[in-house]
């Protein structure tokens, strides 16, 4: 049942994706409209989808790649819905919808069946350390959009054109504060999620760091932010050099979920494929 | 459905327009025609009291003044609207006949419909004069000064007029120097209500810029001059407050927008000066309109992280590239025109008493086949006689029906009521030439 929840959740963010960038193009605002009401759709439709597997498996599932990718994409569209009724930003959805896709899309390919869960994962820790993750990590999601979304306004400003898409964009006020927004939700999340980890490692294998590449590279992670939030704090990083770092900071977040799950061998290894 | 077979009245009542507007009348005239919305209900019953004039209607604004009417004798007509028009304002009709313009049929419906869509506006796009026909259109029903084909044209105007609202981008374009400061502003900064505005010089651009930021939302306003005084006036003006020149670097330090115009040879703040000023505003955005000549601001302090710098020649760059756009949808919009006015000639063309009465009757004989159809098949014990004598009589019902409406219709003395019979019956039967369109305006009011 899971399954075609799943697969049906990711048919809608695909038709709203398509909707987005339609949009992107003509910039009717009708469009708009209906991906979002597909975007909805596919959320109700993708809860559903977890909640099924919860119940079918009998734990939290985020214990594989399939999952956790699925897990990602939930947390991400979720994080638009709130941002999107909280800041109505027009074309929000056109830059974190295709995302969420991808990462469906990647879900899609990877095995889905429901496994007997390994030892290690048997952990009271386990789901918070995942959940605080990727909750993290879907804020950091926003305000990488909302670096992008910066820069091109930035563009189009500094070189003295107003093009369509510009016009279209929220201000760069909106796009600067909600950077900020999203990463003093992403951070705390983070933290908590490296600390859950540390306490899960714990029991699981009885020390709290043991320097990982997947524990290295959320440091190196937890890092890029902290000294964006400081630089922020004390000396003004902002606009540009904010959206820059933002950018860079979910180069970071992408490495340590997928690209040392892929490349660097090591505990998360179970995560694996 | 046009067929030559002249067997009732035709309609030849033509729609007119007279009048002027800022393209051919300059505004001393402009001016003495225009009519006080006190003065219109007394216009439009001395309209109406003239004999070739059916239908009328008043439109005044300060762009324009114009009558709309329907006509059978449109050269007199024309003679007789003229004189009324130099009467009321009592004011030599030679003094003003060379700036009118006269418009009939096809020319008048588009001449309406484009005026609704903005198109023909002293600024294209803007939505004001949409209000204003519906006022004047309100204020013709209210003294029962329009009729049939001027509710039918002013309806259609309005659908024309949301049809070009929202398929074309024509009224979304700032193309004024301060309009477009204001947008840019908007882009920067979200919401102008918070920010604080700072003047660098006291001048007439100065104030005029201002102006345009406090309509769009700006409470706080600085002010600092060469010469104090200015400086305060101007202040007061704005309920804000004023500097000594030499304390320019406090301005900027607090100031989210800066417009500067001084006549000073030099620039009054060069790159250097404003990167100490951005450390000091922990780089908060800032965004310079410089219209002085030469600049006031050193062309790099617009290279500065967070700094946006617009010069006089920027913004009407800008400007200008938004009227291009504009130019581009006004091209979409006049397409819409056409499209628009070609569909309600067709409905007009078919307000003819001939077809109307060709199409009632096919209509009636339809309905009296396909019943005497399903009736003869339900008794096929039916003689050929029976069946003969069946057909007779049917014939014969709708034919007595339809003779009274019919004779009614081409009398001579109806005349002047035969559109809104047609119309009428049209509606009522749904005959063929108007249902489209009945169905159009019936989208149109929603």
């Amino acid at each position: 049942m899971n399954i075609y929840f799943f697969k049906i959740s990711t048919l809608l963010y695909f038709l709203a994706t398509m909707v987005y960038s339609v949009y992107l193009i003509l910039l009717k605002d009708d469009l708009l409209r209906w991906a979002s009401r597909t975007v909805l759709l596919g959320f109700v439709i993708h809860t559903l989808a977890f909640l099924s597997r919860y119940v079918e498996a009998g734990y939290t599932p985020v214990t594989n790649l399939h999952e956790s990718l699925s897990f990602f994409a939930w947390m991400i569209i979720g994080v638009l819905l709130i941002a999107g009724l909280r800041y109505r930003i027009k074309m929000l959805g056109s830059f974190l919808t295709p995302i969420a896709l991808i990462l469906m899309l990647f879900a899609l390919a990877l095995p889905k069946e429901i496994l007997p869960l390994a030892p290690v994962l048997r952990s009271f820790w386990h789901p918070f350390h995942v959940i605080f993750a990727f909750l993290g990590n879907a804020f950091f999601t926003l305000a990488f959009c909302c670096g992008v979304m910066y820069l091109i306004q930035e563009h189009q400003l500094k070189s003295k054109r107003m093009g369509a898409i510009g016009k279209r964009l929220p201000s760069l006020k909106v796009l600067d504060d909600l950077n900020y927004y999203s990463l003093k939700f992403g951070f705390p999340l983070l933290t908590l999620g490296i600390i859950t980890g540390a306490v899960w490692a714990e029991y699981a294998w009885g020390r709290y760091w043991g320097w990982d590449p997947k524990e290295t590279w959320s440091l190196i992670t937890w890092f890029l932010y902290a000294a964006l939030l400081h630089q922020r704090l004390t000396v003004g990083w902002r606009g540009r050099k904010a959206a820059l770092m933002a950018i860079l900071g979910f180069i970071a977040v992408l490495f340590t979920f997928l690209g040392v799950n892929l490349l660097l061998p090591g505990l998360h290894a179970y995560s694996n494929w | 459905m046009k067929e030559k077979l002249n067997l009732g009245l035709k309609l030849n009542m033509e729609i007119i327009v007279i009048g002027l507007n800022h393209k051919t009348a300059p505004i001393n005239i402009r001016e003495r025609l225009a009519f006080q919305d006190s003065e219109i209900e007394e216009a439009l019953r001395r309209i109406r009291s003239i004999p070739s004039i059916r239908e009328t209607m008043i439109l005044s604004t300060c762009n324009r003044v114009e009558i709309y009417a329907t006509s059978k004798d449109i050269e007199k007509a024309v003679q007789e609207l003229k004189q009324f028009l130099s009467e009321i304002h009592r004011f030599p009709l030679e003094r003003f006949e060379r700036n009118l313009y006269l418009l009939i049929g096809e020319e008048a419906v588009r001449h309406i419909f484009r005026v609704a869509s903005s198109l023909d506006s002293m600024v294209v796009g803007e939505p004001q004069i949409l209000g204003q026909i519906k006022e004047a259109y309100q204020r013709a029903n209210e003294s029962k000064a329009s009729g049939v084909i001027l509710h039918r044209l002013l309806h259609r105007a309005f659908h024309v007029a949301k049809r070009v609202r929202t398929e074309t981008k024509i009224s979304n374009h700032a193309v004024s120097v301060s309009s477009v400061a204001v947008e840019l502003a908007q882009r920067i900064f979200g919401t102008l209500e918070d920010r604080v505005v700072f003047l660098v010089g006291a001048g007439e651009m100065i104030e005029l810029a201002a102006r345009h930021l406090v309509s769009g939302g700006v409470k706080k306003i600085l002010v600092t001059n060469r010469t104090y005084e200015r400086a305060l006036t101007l202040a007061r003006e704005f309920q804000g407050e004023a500097f000594p020149f030499g304390e320019m670097s406090v301005g900027l330090k607090k100031a989210d927008i800066v417009i500067s115009a001084t006549n000073s040879p030099e620039p009054i703040l060069t790159s250097e000066q404003m990167i100490r000023v951005m450390k000091e505003r922990k780089h908060r955005p800032i965004f310079f309109i410089d219209i002085a000549d030469p600049r006031d601001i050193e062309p790099e302090v617009g290279d500065l992280e967070n700094v946006y710098l617009y010069n006089i020649d920027d913004l009407q760059k800008v400007a200008l590239e938004n009227l291009k756009d504009r130019e581009k949808e006004a091209e979409r919009a006049e397409g819409i025109v056409r499209e628009e006015v070609e569909r309600f000639v067709r409905w007009y063309q078919s307000l003819e008493v001939t077809p109307t009465i060709v199409a009632l009757r096919k209509k009636f004989e339809e309905i009296r086949v396909r019943e005497l159809e399903k009736m003869l098949s339900l008794h096929p014990e039916l003689t050929e006689k029976e069946r003969k004598s069946l057909e007779a009589m049917t014939s014969a019902i709708i034919n007595k029906i339809l003779h009274e409406p019919i004779t009614h219709l081409k009398e001579k003395d109806e005349e002047a009521m035969a559109d809104f019979y047609i119309d009428a019956l049209q509606t009522l039967f749904q005959l063929p030439q108007s249902s489209e369109v009945a169905k159009e305006e019936e989208d149109a009011r929603i």
